[in-house]
């Protein structure tokens, strides 16, 4: 059995483009991680018996026919969709999504679907219907969510790359969690046609990757203005593997949220002030922004009333795009949503209830518009804004359970980048010897600058030791 | 416009009541047991005092974002995409219930 | 229910309308279907990931659409919106794909305009673009009562224009009614036909005891569907609530449904479960915003009005109630001018043509003129006569017919026409029935 899965997006292109490598040899080895490991690490929900036919056919295209994962809310005719939940069940969608259309018209094959939080609504991918994921770096451990089944499918080197879509967190998280890169688009970079929405002012499907240059390659497939989602940009779409290696030197760099009550003297606090120590060296100019509970010039607003913003925001889409779900078209009924869309129905639907409207989902979409000047005053000071992804290493199985809030304190960090519809990327910047779990850095920067976030994320990269990929390799 | 009921308005600090819970239940087409309810209404009494932290914060004169890529007057043309349409067989696949090429729910009465 | 019986009250109804329209587009108001539910080869053959409300499918605005509902907005004297949004109104309902319906909350894209009607003006409140729903139909399928769905229909865009509550008799609302028909018809942005429902009809009714106090309650009745139906539904509804206030009893808020069968209304079952339909901006489709520019250049594209016509027509000495009729898009006002100029060059007036047209129900989109100058010349013609010719056939003709002259004596005017028939005839010559008659009344009253 040979080692062919554990290539990078890159390497695996190249190889094969080079005949240095057979798509079948490839696939075996992709197949045969499959099969030792998913039973143990539930990943997969579904799998694409004919991925290696269909791989054949792309053998001349960018992307060469190699196995891509992609998370379970992504439509793909042929393979049912379920979101992760019971209500669409054996759903076989009669059409494909834009990103997963894409894709395969790049020669990428969609290899399987993988688990997520049911409806994408969690950070832990233990709300799923069909049971939790675990952590391939440490299978006692939650992957993050609730891309979390991409991000273990990458991690476990179970697929080359995966896709993963974030609202709040939802890519940059299990990112972090499962030591690998996840890259959260601007909002209306990437179609959201054929995905199942969520929030639909948030959601932003992505690439999870083993490595930024992996991400940078996907993101130039599926990037791009769609006459299917009218949210969607008509800004030029560049090149983004071209910016990638030009480095960082004269890159204004902002170190946010380490100051904040909950990340004071943390691991991830520690792990981010040397990244930025990482950044200075290879000639970023280095800078502290200080947090603030009130909006102020060159300060950061807490994300604290993000997680609110975010709140009432997400549950008050959620409310109304599960209203679809009757059973009636398609799917089953709707006493199969399980207990965590059960909440955030509700609490939408009160959100938005006469007599309610003016005092949470207005009073929230206003302070969302706080934190957009925020950013925009920041971002003529700063190129990018670095911050942990998370607060810590990934938790303990069980841990999000019977906690309402949990994707929320969980995301927090991600939440203002969020509700703003900011890029941003999660590299590995720590790791744990003892439990092999891995702390993420989160390099943010303003709206289409994805290219600037790669470079970044790129040049740290390159110049640490964190990536487990690239550490093999050295 | 029409006159309608609404939940109970409450002030001040925002604790939700079994009541409410009921109430939004029926709204948002979720059934829900008699057991649950008190849990749902703990949880969102919860998830509403984070919420109320936006209290802090004077938005008197900012007004709401509802879209963040400042897109305007994305409009398409008046065309039939037959790309994008189902065929009958495709539109009722996923269906439960059809007939003669219709989709069939257990009988909706419009009068009383 | 029994009918009520009183056709009279004296407290003031007060009627407020919204009329549904579908816009006949080539295709659907957020997808690319076709919009063509009544020509549907069969049910649901017209659907897509968006209008069947499938996981993942987002709407894009119809620009077409947009730009119809901003004209008929204009023709009906509207402001259009500089700024407008589409919202999401959730309800559940099966023939309703997504759980909720597109359509506008605060910012509709015309608003503030009027209507005027011979029996007087009537306020638009609004106009406003949104979607349709699916179509049910009920039926029994194996001994189960069942109702069956197609969702063809689902994402038609439907203009919704509400009134202020101005309109005060059933006859009053019908002719509301019948001038919106007419604007949209002559807009050509819909069939407006309201059997098969592309134009629906709803009233808002309730009873003022002080007509500028608005009442407590209202009472809506949808299900309306022909002007006549409208008439009837109001007559009903302002005699059912009378009764009620007579007793003393505040009618209920309610939606009631017109039965033309059973001649009533009758009380329909909410479609929501409690009517709070928590409106919000939909997400997935930008707002809009227009300039003063790009309104004028739709202003400017607006064909000739009714109202605009009546005035042109009266100003071309056709009488009021010509006009009136000939107001409709079916007589085009350059045809009526060639018409109009072709019968001056033979020498008829203008009137005779219009009184021509109205009384034979020409087509005169597809009648040709010399057909029309035919009609004339067979209906007006007067030869010349000589007076003493005249009157000497008259003299000859009355004495021939002594019963008609008895029958006209005893009180039976109608026997004039028959009595110029036979001096026409006599003198083989056209002559003016108006001449005629005016010979003949004169001879009776001197000489017999």
């Amino acid at each position: 059995m040979g080692t062919l899965n554990t290539l990078t997006l890159t390497d695996a292109i190249r190889k094969l483009h080079n005949n240095e490598i057979t798509l079948d040899a490839l696939y075996a080895d992709v197949n045969s991680a499959v099969s030792s490991k998913n039973s143990a690490l539930n990943i997969y929900l579904a799998q694409d018996k004919y991925a290696e036919k269909s791989a054949e056919k792309g053998t001349l295209s960018l992307l060469r026919g190699v196995p891509i994962a992609v998370k379970d809310n992504f439509l793909t005719v042929g393979l049912p969709t379920t979101a992760s939940s019971k209500v669409l069940d054996g759903f076989m969608p009669p059409y494909e999504s834009t990103v997963t259309s894409k894709l395969k018209k790049a020669g990428g094959v969609i290899f399987g679907k993988t688990n997520m939080d049911a409806w994408a609504h969690g950070s832990s991918t233990e709300t799923s219907d069909y049971g939790p994921t675990k952590n391939p770096r440490n299978p006692e451990h939650l992957p993050g969510g609730s891309s979390g089944g991409s991000a273990a499918a990458v991690a476990a080197d179970m697929c080359i790359a995966a896709i993963g879509s974030e609202t709040a967190g939802s890519i940059r998280q299990p990112s972090a969690w499962c030591g690998v890169v996840g890259l959260k688009p601007t909002y209306g970079r990437v179609s959201r046609a054929g995905v199942v929405a969520m929030g639909s002012s948030l959601d932003c499907p992505g690439p999870i990757t083993k490595t930024v240059e992996d991400a940078a390659i996907l993101l130039n497939v599926i990037a791009g203005q769609d006459k299917y989602d009218a949210t969607t940009s008509p800004v030029q779409v560049p090149d983004f593997t071209k910016m990638l290696k030009t480095g960082v030197k004269g890159v204004r760099v902002g170190i946010a949220y380490i100051d904040h009550e909950k990340l004071v003297g943390t691991p991830a606090a520690k792990a981010v002030e040397q990244a930025a120590e990482v950044l200075q060296s290879l000639g970023a100019i280095v800078d502290r922004v200080p947090l603030s509970q009130t909006l102020k010039d060159n300060t950061i607003l807490t994300p604290d009333y993000a997680i609110g913003v975010y709140t009432v925001v997400q549950r008050g889409e959620v409310s109304s795009n599960l209203a679809r779900y009757d059973g009636i078209r398609y799917g089953h009924d709707r006493t199969h949503f399980g207990d965590e869309a059960k909440r955030r129905i509700m609490l939408g639907t009160f959100t938005l209830s006469k007599g309610y409207a003016d005092k949470y989902y207005v009073k929230a979409q206003q302070v969302r518009s706080l934190y957009i000047q925020n950013f925009r005053q920041l971002f003529s000071r700063y190129d990018v804004l670095i911050s942990p992804t998370s607060p810590g290493y990934a938790l303990k199985l069980g841990a999000s359970k019977d906690n309402p809030m949990f994707g929320e304190l969980e995301d927090m960090l991600e939440e203002p980048s969020s509700i703003t519809g900011l890029p941003g990327i999660n590299v590995p910047c720590g790791h744990d010897k003892k439990t092999n779990l891995y702390l993420g850095l989160n390099i943010v920067s303003a709206q289409w600058n994805e290219g600037l976030v790669l470079r970044a994320g790129y040049a740290f990269e390159q110049n640490t030791y964190w990536n487990s990929w690239l550490k093999k390799d050295k | 416009m029409k006159k309608t009921s609404s939940v109970p308005v409450h002030t001040k600090t925002s604790v939700m009541s079994t009541a409410v819970v009921q109430h939004i239940a029926k709204l948002a087409n979720i059934p829900i047991t008699s057991a649950e309810e008190k849990k749902l209404a703990d949880g969102f009494t919860t998830t509403l005092g984070v919420v109320d932290q936006l209290k802090k914060l004077d938005t008197s004169t900012v007004e709401p974002t509802h879209q963040v890529t400042g897109l305007q007057n994305v409009l398409r043309d008046d065309g039939i995409d037959r790309d994008r349409m189902f065929t009958q067989e495709q539109a009722l696949a996923n269906a439960l219930h059809t007939h003669n090429g219709y989709i069939v729910v257990e009988q909706i009465l419009d009068q009383e | 229910m029994a009918e009520p019986t009183q056709k009279h009250t004296r407290r003031t109804p007060i009627i407020g309308m919204e009329v549904h329209v579908e816009l006949k587009t080539a295709s659907k108001m957020f997808c690319g279907c076709a919009n063509d539910p009544f020509h549907a080869p069969a049910p649901n053959t017209y659907t897509c990931p968006v209008c069947l409300g499938m996981p993942g499918g987002l709407p894009v605005a119809n620009k077409k659409a947009v730009e119809w509902t901003i004209k008929l907005g204009l023709a009906l004297g509207c402001k259009v919106a500089l700024f407008s949004k589409f919202d999401r109104k959730h309800y559940f309902y099966p023939d309703l794909a997504k759980g909720y319906q597109i359509s506008q909350y605060d910012q509709p894209l015309c608003e503030n305009g009027v209507v005027h009607t011979e029996l007087g003006d009537v306020r638009i409140h609004r106009v406003h673009l949104e979607e349709d729903t699916g179509k049910l139909q009920h039926t029994t399928i194996d001994g189960k009562r069942v109702s069956l769905i197609d969702f063809n229909r689902s994402g038609v865009p439907l203009v919704e224009i509400v009134t202020e509550p101005d309109i005060h008799s059933a006859e009053h609302a019908k002719a509301y009614a019948k001038q919106i028909h007419e604007i949209v018809r002559t807009l050509e942005i819909s069939d407006a036909d309201m059997e098969k429902g592309s134009m629906r009809l709803e009233a808002n009714i309730s009873l003022a005891d002080d007509p500028n106090v608005l009442p407590n309650y209202k009472v809506e009745v949808k299900n309306i569907n022909s002007f006549r139906f409208l008439e009837h539904a109001i007559t009903f509804e302002i005699a059912r609530q009378d009764a009620l206030l007579n007793d003393k009893k505040i009618p209920a808020q309610e939606t009631r449904g017109w039965n033309e069968e059973k001649r009533t209304t009758i009380v329909q079952r909410s479609k929501e479960n409690a009517e709070d339909y928590r409106y919000f901006p939909d997400p997935d489709l930008p707002p809009m915003t227009f300039d003063a520019k790009y309104v004028e250049k739709l202003r400017a594209e607006l064909p000739m009005l009714p109202e605009e016509k009546i005035k042109k027509l009266e100003d071309l000495g056709i009488k009021p109630e010509f006009a009136q009729l000939l107001s409709s898009s079916e007589f085009p006002l350059s045809t009526l001018e060639t018409l109009f100029t072709a019968a001056k060059g033979k020498g008829f007036e203008p009137n005779q043509v219009a009184s021509v047209i109205i009384n034979r129900k020409l087509d005169i989109r597809q009648v040709k003129t010399e057909h029309v100058l035919e009609i004339l010349a067979n209906t007006y013609t007067k030869d010349e006569v000589d007076p003493k010719e005249l009157e000497s056939a008259v003299s000859a003709v009355l004495e021939e017919q002594p019963k008609a002259v008895a029958d006209y004596k005893a009180g039976k005017t109608q026997v004039i026409g028959f009595l110029i028939g036979m001096v026409s005839k006599k003198l083989g010559k056209k002559v003016s029935p108006k001449l005629l008659s005016s010979i003949l009344v004169r001879m009776f009253s001197s000489k017999y």
